[in-house]
């Protein structure tokens, strides 16, 4: 999401442009004016903490337990495809 | 783990049924849960898994180690659950919804926070560790929408590139990026809803 006009942002646009400001993928213009905003935003610092906080928790995550018995069942069609 | 991945590949070109069980113990439950997001029922799923299961024995031979195994699996899977008919991807309309990433009434009328983000604390008083989060995060996934929640499992729990990613759910690099912003937007929402702090 871009802001074409050289106004300083707004919290509410700055908080749109966070996810790809992470990424490194924000244009350099938006990057610039999102920076100077942030220097001077404690609330807007915050929220950006907690996105990042949010990406590495996901990273984070547990895949679910398999049960045993889907485990016996996937191998057992293993073995029968390697006969056929 | 990737050089890891590579040699359990190798051990089941060559028909080790053990180098089998330990692969499908360490993405069953990725592929549940990708399964989940792509098709309509639970049993559906279960059973597209199977099949990239035996899809992966089949097609060992042609696993040449371009991309990982991993985003190998995640692509036998994505093709599965679309031959499986559960659904059309490419002729559904990408909801890549609307909302935005706060709701405006957290704002003041000149677009300043009116209820701005509380720190993130446990009852000491610390940063609430990203183990703690990553329950949370698990037990919210499902209530993001369909196609958020598909990019945001594969880019951030699962940890592949973009490139992957639009590879595997055919979208374009800009639906995934606002996807992506929407979904870590909405997970961060839903837990500060969680944890009773708005």
């Amino acid at each position: 999401m871009r802001f074409r006009r050289r106004r300083a942002l707004v919290c509410r646009q700055a908080v749109e442009l966070m996810s790809d400001y992470v990424d490194g993928t924000l244009g350099e213009r938006d990057r610039a004016r999102l920076e100077a905003h942030l220097a001077g935003c404690p609330h807007c610092t915050e929220y950006l903490a907690q996105i990042r906080d949010v990406i590495t928790a996901a990273g984070r995550v547990e895949p679910d337990d398999l049960p045993p018995r889907a485990l016996d069942e996937l191998v057992t069609l293993y073995r029968r495809w390697r006969q056929d | 783990m990737g050089d890891d991945d590579v040699v359990l590949v190798e051990r089941l070109r060559d028909g080790d049924e053990a180098a089998f069980r330990l692969l499908i113990e360490r993405y069953q439950g990725q592929l549940l849960r990708l399964a989940a997001s792509l098709v309509a029922s639970s049993a559906v799923a279960e059973e597209v898994v199977q099949e990239t299961w035996l899809g992966v024995v089949r097609g060992i031979g042609g696993f040449e180690g371009r991309a990982s195994v991993k985003t190998w699996l995640f692509r036998i899977l994505v093709n599965q659950a679309r031959s499986a008919g559960a659904r059309e991807h490419r002729s559904i309309p990408l909801d890549l919804g609307h909302e935005p990433a706060v709701p405006p009434a957290r704002f003041t009328r000149t677009g300043t926070w009116a209820s701005p983000p509380v720190t993130w604390t446990d009852e000491a008083d610390e940063r609430l560790s990203a183990k703690v989060l990553a329950g949370r995060i698990r037990h919210l996934l499902h209530r993001l929408p369909e196609a958020q929640r598909q990019v945001f499992l594969l880019r951030d729990v699962q940890g592949l590139p973009s490139r992957d990613v639009g590879d595997l759910l055919g979208i374009s690099d800009g639906n995934q990026r606002v996807l992506l912003h929407r979904a870590r937007s909405a997970m961060r929402g839903m837990l500060e809803r969680e944890m009773g702090r708005v």
